[in-house]
């Protein structure tokens, strides 16, 4: 450990300017937490003023979750006190952090589907009278939180009716049921649209002004600009540094966090646009909400990005040409030959690969191992088979070499997938498309949840299958990988394609304007 | 989570922590028997005799061979409620073939055997089939089918015989499926042990086994991954009761008659040997070595309370007292699998 590590923070912003308080609103001392066999945070001090915004930095698995969990009272420290206004605070329970007005967002919605959003905005603590629920009251209290967040949400809505970011507000709201004085925000714009992140960033501001202490988790350097007063850097489950948001450069930032110079997240691609892979004309899917009618063309050796807000179709425009998904009409042309009616085995076997985004649903199976994770979409070709019988000695051989070459930690193939951390879940997917010589790869948000480490490594992961020859789909929601990985990009707006940018063109006014161009009208 | 320290050499806090770990990798199937063996040896003088064991062996194997079956639908993410009725209703055809069959052609025995064989099988396999085309084509929950099947196939099976019991089958076919032995060892267990062969190298030797692993893991993920899914659940439900025909062919043999009545306590005690062994019910968890164990030691305990004399309606106490400790053991184990994690 260093010096500097076993100074509080406190002591080392003496001499900085100091609110009004006199003590600070949420502080740890020698805050530890042990799993057996792991200390998941080491001898943290921590602290977060009135109305500034906290945010916490560092890879996955460095000890954020872990020091949010125990403020919001879901976990509770082996040794260590938590300070609230300077009076020791016994967090217990969710219950008690709510009392004295701690609430968190995390990213594992804990929301229930089949209630409705006023129910679950009020779960735990209904109003009743006389012991009889009061639907009409809650609602009414639920349609004011969320005009007051100005969300457009009808409380009467079922919330599996919702689209993910639209849960994701209903999360938000949930934390205002009552008024908060510490707001922990757990990557709450990781499926939010820019207009959602606006709408969030503006509440965030207007919360500041209330001297609402918040803390907050994102792996987007851009938001740290945005709204960040300072940051708190973590590394290995200990306290590293706390550093001013606005003066921090961006490459300091992930010294801090990896301890080691990354330099350059995002790799330079050497472009050899060849023959064409894939030619879609006038894609339609069944049913609302779906592609309306989209062309695109995706040809060997470069990255297409498809960008977009949630819920515009790109990702589902991937997932019909993969055959994942009905398709209505329309010309799909792989490799120069027409296909009908795509069905996945067959996708698989002409040498299309789609990565899916949201891993825990559709990407992994969770609670088995590693080497069965990689290996599945491969399993009825050598040489993981000679069609019937399984090679395991090769399954072994080729899922540890690649193990070895995305750099998996730990590098266990026989643990089991849900405990590896989120990036390491990642590389498990794209280790996937390795096993076997895809002509087409699709990344549906590859870097959703994955700190800037891992980011690097698979950004250049993408552009070495790039520069092999592999014709690359890039969806993505963030647009720095959009405007330095792609060199063409597609932007899709309800369905259709909204503009098609090359090279130069593609820069963030051009993109955004795309975005919005008919909603603005 | 223990006060002991970790490093001090031998404590029984070290000893806790390494039963711990025990535990995690394996369930809870050890620990029972190595206790049950401790309890009933301590009973009964008989109950650790050679003979007593081999008794045991013979009469889990329709147990384990049903068991295996319903591993299969388990390891998917659902499970098999008709296993019972496929018992029955095998039985019940393959007996009234049988019989038929001998009745008009007394001379030939084996083709009756044969043909009674076939008939029982193919009923109860049909019984599957319809399982699995509810489940992975219209969607239906496993509960719900299997349960309707269960009322549907013991319907047929009843209505087949009247519920008399079907005699007349040539006693060849007792002889030798029944009680026939080769080295000491009788039939039921030789047929068993090949199931079991098969069963293994199905399982993890080959892809489709591998499929099997990868729906109940994650069926989105294994659709993406290029697997035909619902061929898998429609294979998985149609395997899983071809086994229970096979071991309601077995019953048959032992007992000389086809009854429509056999088989009511299979539902509960196939899935009570799974998860013992750690079959997960949430699908995509569970070795079937296991399976096996978890069988045996269901047929041991029955044993030993035989022995120990234990009335027969306290037995099914037992086993449903049984079944639920072990899903309780299951949570705990998860609990100590998130905190373990290494």
């Amino acid at each position: 450990m260093t010096d500097k590590a076993r100074v509080s923070p406190a002591q080392r912003l003496e001499g900085d300017a100091h609110s009004s308080n006199a003590h600070p609103l949420l502080q740890t001392v020698n805050l530890t937490k042990d799993y057996p066999g792991v200390r998941a945070l080491d001898n943290m001090n921590f602290e977060l003023r009135h109305g500034e915004v906290h945010v916490l930095f560092g890879e996955n698995g460095a000890g954020k979750s872990t020091l949010i969990s125990m403020l919001a009272g879901a976990n509770t420290p082996t040794s260590g006190k938590i300070l609230f206004n300077g009076q020791e605070a016994n967090l217990a329970s969710v219950h008690e952090a709510r009392e004295l007005g701690i609430s968190a967002v995390f990213q594992e919605f804990s929301l229930i589907p089949q209630m409705t959003i006023a129910e679950n905005m009020f779960l735990g603590a209904e109003p009743t009278r006389g012991g009889l629920l009061q639907p009409g009251q809650q609602r009414a209290k639920a349609e004011a939180i969320l005009q007051d967040l100005d969300f457009h949400l009808a409380p009467g809505r079922r919330v599996d009716h919702l689209t993910r970011a639209e849960q994701q507000m209903v999360e938000i709201a949930k934390a205002f049921r009552t008024e908060p004085s510490v707001l922990i925000l757990d990557e709450p714009t990781a499926s939010l649209t820019n207009h959602e992140t606006e709408q969030l960033f503006r509440l965030v501001n207007r919360l500041k002004e209330r001297g609402v202490g918040i803390i907050y988790i994102t792996h987007r350097m851009a938001e740290i600009r945005e709204i960040g007063d300072r940051i708190t850097i973590l590394r290995d489950g200990k306290y590293i540094d706390t550093v001013d948001a606005k003066t921090t450069s961006d490459d300091d930032l992930v010294t801090l966090m990896t301890g080691r110079v990354v330099g350059q997240i995002f790799p330079k691609v050497k472009f050899k646009p060849g023959e064409i892979i894939l030619q879609v004309d006038d894609l339609h899917t069944p049913g609302a909400g779906g592609v309306n009618g989209a062309s695109v063309t995706v040809r060997r050796g470069e990255i297409v990005g498809f960008a977009g807000l949630v819920g515009s179709g790109k990702s589902k425009f991937a997932q019909a040409c993969f055959g994942s998904l009905a398709i209505e009409s329309g010309k799909i042309r792989f490799k120069g030959e027409a296909v009908a009616k795509p069905k996945t085995r067959d996708m698989l076997k002409r040498g299309f690969m789609y990565l899916p985004s949201d891993r825990r649903s559709d990407g992994l199976m969770m609670m088995r191992p590693a080497r069965e994770n990689i290996s599945t979409a491969s399993l009825d070709v050598p040489p993981f088979s000679n069609g019937i019988f399984l090679n395991r000695r090769a399954e072994k051989k080729i899922t540890s070499d690649l193990a070895d070459q995305l750099n998996l930690s730990p590098r266990k193939i026989e643990r089991e997938a849900g405990q590896f951390s989120g990036g390491n879940q990642q590389k498990l997917m794209l280790a996937r498309s390795l096993t076997r010589t895809f002509d087409l790869i699709v990344f549906d948000e590859p870097t959703v949840g994955v700190d800037v480490g891992t980011r690097a490594a698979i950004y250049a992961f993408i552009a070495e299958l790039c520069e092999q020859g592999v014709a690359i789909v890039l969806i993505s929601s963030d647009l720095p990988e959009i405007l330095h990985l792609t060199n063409r990009a597609y932007v899709f707006y309800r369905g259709k394609i909204q503009a098609e940018l090359a090279d130069d063109e593609i820069t963030e006014n051009n993109l955004l304007s795309h975005f919005f161009e008919r909603e603005a009208a | 989570m223990t006060d002991q320290n970790p490093s001090s050499s031998i404590s029984p806090g070290r000893l806790a922590e390494m039963s711990k770990r025990l535990f995690v990798k394996l369930g809870i199937l050890p620990f029972l028997l190595v206790i049950a063996v401790i309890v009933f040896a301590s009973m009964s003088d008989n109950f650790l005799t050679g003979r007593n064991l081999m008794n045991v062996l013979r009469q889990s194997v329709y147990l384990m061979i049903v068991s295996m079956g319903q591993m299969l639908a388990l390891l998917t993410g659902g499970f098999d409620l008709s296993v019972g009725t496929i018992l029955a209703l095998t039985s019940v055809v393959g007996a009234l073939v049988m019989a038929s069959v001998y009745a008009a052609m007394p001379d030939a025995i084996w083709l009756a055997i044969a043909l009674g064989c076939i008939a029982g099988v193919a009923a109860g396999t049909l019984i599957g089939v319809c399982n699995g085309i509810g489940v992975a084509f219209f969607g239906v929950s496993p509960f719900m089918m299997s349960l309707g099947m269960t009322s549907v196939g013991f319907g047929v099976a009843l209505f087949l015989t009247g519920g008399t019991p079907v005699y007349g089958m040539p006693q060849a076919f007792g002889d030798i499926f029944g009680f026939g032995t080769l080295f000491g060892i009788h039939s039921p267990i030789y047929v068993a042990a090949i199931i079991a062969v098969l069963l293994f190298v199905f399982l993890y030797r080959t892809r489709f086994g591998r499929y099997i692993y990868a729906v109940g893991g994650n069926l989105k993920a294994a659709q993406l991954s290029g697997i035909n899914t619902r061929s898998t659940l429609l294979w998985t439900y149609v395997l899983c009761a071809a086994l229970a025909a096979v071991a309601g062919m077995l019953l048959t043999a032992r007992l000389d008659t086809g009854e429509a009545n056999i088989g009511a306590s299979m539902p509960l005690q196939s899935i009570a040997a799974c998860v013992i062994a750690g079959v997960s019910l949430r699908g995509g968890v569970g070795r079937m070595e296991n399976v096996v164990l978890g069988a045996l030691f269901i047929g041991l305990v029955q044993n030993g309370m035989n022995l120990a004399r234990i009335e027969s309606y306290l037995q099914t106490v037992v086993l449903g007292g049984l079944l639920i400790l072990a899903v309780i053991a299951d949570q705990i184990r998860l609990r100590y699998v998130a905190s373990l994690k290494d």
